[in-house]
């Protein structure tokens, strides 16, 4: 028997900023679209986003896209594809503006304008400084504002949502055009087929895989696992922001737009201790750059606490009435989750991971690319992805803060116009092909079926642990090695993982083994990616090549769960119309 | 810690039941939903909905206790043990502590909850004071969660008719943006004797919410526009 089938022009898989960003262009254009979320939309990890949305406005004093590009090729330590990086940081103005028109209630200036604060590695001048105010925000709950501003829209669209509906697989025809995915009504268990012309991705981060993390529960890399077992590659999966303030225990994020606002770090004898690795942006120096000289203090003994594993983050000088005013949400998870009134003490903070730089390969029209014979990019037909699980690249090996939410605003549309032009010429179904939804059944059966196994939780923990101890901040050769042998076990584990709860409705252990099934293929395409990228670049720092090695490495790793094998492609040096900017040491 | 929960799944239940987990907290265990965690680690059929872990996606509201809350903000420190847990009342259970939010959602779709501005827009933001933006500040950080609606009697009793206080709340964020120009048409839409008059103040909302928001206040606010209007 095989699943019932309905029928759309096309399919979103994910409903934070991007999907819904992209949903809006499809709906507006008159497209039958089903916009599929795990969650009700406004509950999307972008909810949690705080510090801001960059775009030179130039509201706070001379900016242009221009350096907001150079900011982000030097962020990115020159693995970014600079004509997607120039595509981004030229649209990022309009993009803000046009939410803006949507009703986003931003921080205003006196003289009305969207107010903007400083942010880490964002600089005028090309970076020669001084720091930019860049970054557009609403309050420190600009990622809440956005959602629900773009959900907003999406309801005066009339969209049409499944909301808790779970993605499961993938539909490619014999030519690999994508026409579909099997997905999971939660409450009541059913699988359906959407069958559809088109499909975009847009299922956000999966920090999940790491035992301590900014990221939210659902955030367990769906669309990657979901691509990558059906045929396609994994972009750049060794680079995975470490954010420098999560709360010490808790793993809550702290936004940088402390540090924006006039914050600073202290270690244990009180020094600030940016001053010393950066001397010139300090502590709003890049999250890599940060995160690193926090480790490195606690790794020398610096570090604050009983157990000397944390740094603090100072910011009572900046006075209540600011706090009040620009960092309230802060303020809320500092005495929640870490006990301090930052009004009057510091927060206890270490480097946490945070963003997935890497994701499903995109150009920069939001169309899937992956090798075929001898094209390194060529299009899958009626794939798109947009937001952080796509990786278009314009954050290579490293993301400025702001940017991610810039990404979703650009790309979420540009992804959408590519959706809807892509139906255009494409109007009738391709046929599904006989073995549809067979693959979603065998992984439905077996977790049925399942005796003597482990608990999702277990294998789920082993995971977390093995990327945590292998994969974290600084990396060394033996734990690559043996980060890449502990994974292979743990998939061993997780084809083998058992449930208790067989029930059809709202069954969440169910979907918690179904996640654990795509957390396996990011960590598996974390190690090995890592483990073979011998240099250090960005995210990626190695005991063992601690430079950054353009002659051999300035290309993008790609990762296919087909014989977990490696390829490489180049970097796009080539913007689209401004200058290259030319790879060179990368110092704040 | 001792833990009474309310279990029901229509799939095998008969009728709903109350399930006790007893856990020794860890040092990390600081708040509710680490707890829970715990605890469906153990029992893996135990279903809620939860994502964001700080209080910012909604997805966790339930009964704790007698008050509605979200459970990864409610600090386990600061509960009685035993800790009773229920759905949020007044929706219908969808399975244990997962309730069917429709009609909750539905009641926030009514208020047409987005910004209408039907000027062609300029190439720029459209201008606001910043106290004209400060007249959103208690307004746009609603969460969703439906802790205040079903804490309403009024609410309880109508959910098909009384907006509820989220709902009515995100009508005033848009009734009070200065950017706004559908505000005839949003009184237009309120004034009836059930959609925002059900509201008799009785401010369980207020009491209840998470992110310390005050729907009595916006309601009031509206009432106050819809007085003006007839004078
Ligand atoms: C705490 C925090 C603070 C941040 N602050 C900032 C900031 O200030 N500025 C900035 O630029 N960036 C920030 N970031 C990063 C940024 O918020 C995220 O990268 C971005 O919001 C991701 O958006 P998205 O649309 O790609 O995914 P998400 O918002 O995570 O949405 C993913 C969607 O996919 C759905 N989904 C997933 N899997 C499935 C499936 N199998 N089936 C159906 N649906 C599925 C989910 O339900 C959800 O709707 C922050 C991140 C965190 C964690
Ligand atoms: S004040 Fe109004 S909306 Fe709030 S609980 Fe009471 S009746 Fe309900
Ligand atoms: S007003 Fe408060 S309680 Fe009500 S839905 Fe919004 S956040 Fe929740
Ligand atoms: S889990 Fe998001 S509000 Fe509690």
């Amino acid at each position: 028997m095989s699943y019932p089938i309905r029928k759309f022009d096309a399919v979103i898989v994910g409903a934070g900023g991007a999907g819904l960003r992209a949903a809006l262009q499809l709906s507006e254009a008159g497209c039958k679209v089903a916009v599929l979320s795990k969650v009700f939309p406004t509950r999307s990890h972008t909810v949690a986003a705080q510090g801001g949305v960059g775009a030179a406005l130039a509201n706070m004093g001379e900016d242009s896209w221009h350096w907001h590009m150079y900011d982000t090729v030097k962020g990115s330590d020159w693995l970014g594809d600079q004509d997607a990086i120039e595509f981004m940081c030229r649209e990022a103005p309009k993009s803000v503006i046009e939410l803006e028109h949507f009703g986003m209630p931003f921080d205003r200036n006196d003289n009305g304008s969207v107010y903007q604060r400083p942010f880490g590695g964002h600089m005028q001048n090309f970076g020669a400084g001084p720091p930019s105010q860049r970054s557009c925000c609403a309050a420190d709950r600009t990622g809440h504002a956005m959602l629900h501003t773009l959900y907003q829209r999406n309801v005066r669209s009339n969209t049409h949502f499944f909301v808790e509906w779970m993605a499961l697989d993938l539909i490619r025809d014999e030519s690999g055009q994508a026409i579909g995915v099997t997905a999971m009504e939660m409450e009541t268990g059913e699988v359906v087929i959407f069958h559809s012309k088109a499909v975009l991705f847009a299922t956000g981060g999966a920090g999940r895989v790491y035992a301590s993390s900014t990221n939210a529960f659902i955030n367990t890399g769906d669309g990657l696992g979901i691509v990558s077992r059906a045929g396609i590659p994994l972009e750049d999966m060794e680079f995975w922001q470490f954010h420098p303030t999560g709360v010490s225990g808790a793993g809550v994020l702290i936004t940088e737009g402390v540090r924006g606002e006039g914050g600073y770090l202290l270690n244990k004898d009180g020094e600030r201790f940016m001053e010393r690795y950066a001397p010139n942006a300090k502590d709003l120096a890049s999250r890599d750059v940060v995160a690193r000289a926090m480790a490195t203090e606690i790794k020398d003994g610096r570090g604050c606490g009983d157990e000397s594993d944390h740094v603090l983050l100072k910011l009572d000088h900046l006075g209540e009435d600011l706090i009040e005013s620009k960092l309230p949400g802060i303020r809320e998870i500092a005495k929640k989750f870490a006990n301090v009134d930052p009004v009057k003490d510091p927060i206890p903070v270490v480097p946490t991971c945070h963003y997935m730089m890497g994701g499903i390969p995109t150009n920069y029209r939001g169309e899937v690319v992956a090798p075929n014979g001898d094209d390194k990019e060529a299009i899958v037909p009626g794939l798109f992805a947009a937001g952080e699980c796509a990786c278009a690249s314009v954050h290579g090996a490293n993301r400025l803060g702001t940017n991610s939410l810039t990404d979703l605003l650009v790309f979420g549309k540009s992804s959408g116009n590519s959706t809807v032009e892509f139906l255009k010429q494409n109007v009738t179904h391709k046929d599904l092909p006989r073995d549809a939804g067979e693959l979603t059944r065998e992984r439905l059966e077996r977790l049925n079926n399942q005796t003597n196994g482990e608990s999702v939780a277990e294998v789920g923990a082993a995971l977390r642990q093995t990327m945590q101890k292998n994969c974290g901040v600084f990396r060394f050769p033996d734990l690559l090695v043996n980060g890449v042998a502990e994974i292979q076990e743990v998939e061993q584990r997780v084809m083998r993982t058992e449930i208790g709860d067989k029930s059809k409705v709202f069954n969440t252990a169910r979907i918690e083994a179904l996640e654990l099934d795509n957390l396996i293929e990011v960590a598996m395409a974390s190690l090995v990616s890592a483990e073979a990228r011998k240099e250090s670049r960005g995210a990626h720092d190695r005991a063992d090549y601690a430079e950054r090695d353009d002659q051999n490495w300035l290309k993008h790793s790609l990762w296919f769960k087909e014989e977990n094998r490696l390829d490489y492609k180049p970097v796009h040096m080539d913007p689209l119309t401004a200058e290259t900017i030319e790879p060179k040491v990368r110092t704040y | 810690m001792l833990f009474r929960i309310y279990r029901y799944d229509p799939d095998k239940d008969a009728k709903p039941y109350t399930k006790e987990y007893e856990i020794e907290l860890r040092s990390t265990d600081r708040m509710l939903l680490d707890a829970l965690t715990r605890i469906k680690e153990m029992d893996d059929s135990l279903s809620l909905r939860r994502s964001c872990r700080e209080g910012v996606c909604g997805s966790d509201a339930m009964n704790i206790n007698g008050k509605n809350g979200l459970a990864c903000i409610t600090p386990l420190a600061g509960l009685k043990s035993p800790v009773d847990l229920r759905p949020l009342p007044g929706l219908p259970v969808i399975r244990d502590l997962i309730v069917d939010m429709s009609q909750f959602f539905k009641q926030y779709h009514s208020v047409k909850p987005y910004l209408v501005n039907e000027e062609p827009a300029p190439d720029t933001e459209r201008l606001q004071s910043p106290k004209d933006r400060d007249q959103l500040d208690g307004l746009y950080e609603c969460i969703l969660c439906a802790c205040c609606s079903t804490s309403c009697p009024s609410f309880w009793w109508n959910p098909d008719k009384f907006v509820g206080p989220a709902g009515l709340l995100q009508a005033y964020r848009f009734l009070a943006d200065s950017r706004d120009q559908s505000t005839s048409q949003r009184l237009d839409n309120l004034e009836d004797p059930y959609r925002l008059f059900r509201c008799h103040s009785i401010m369980n909302c207020v009491d209840v919410c998470p992110k310390g928001l005050n729907p009595t206040k916006a309601i009031g606010k509206i009432k106050d526009m819809l007085v003006k209007r007839m004078v």
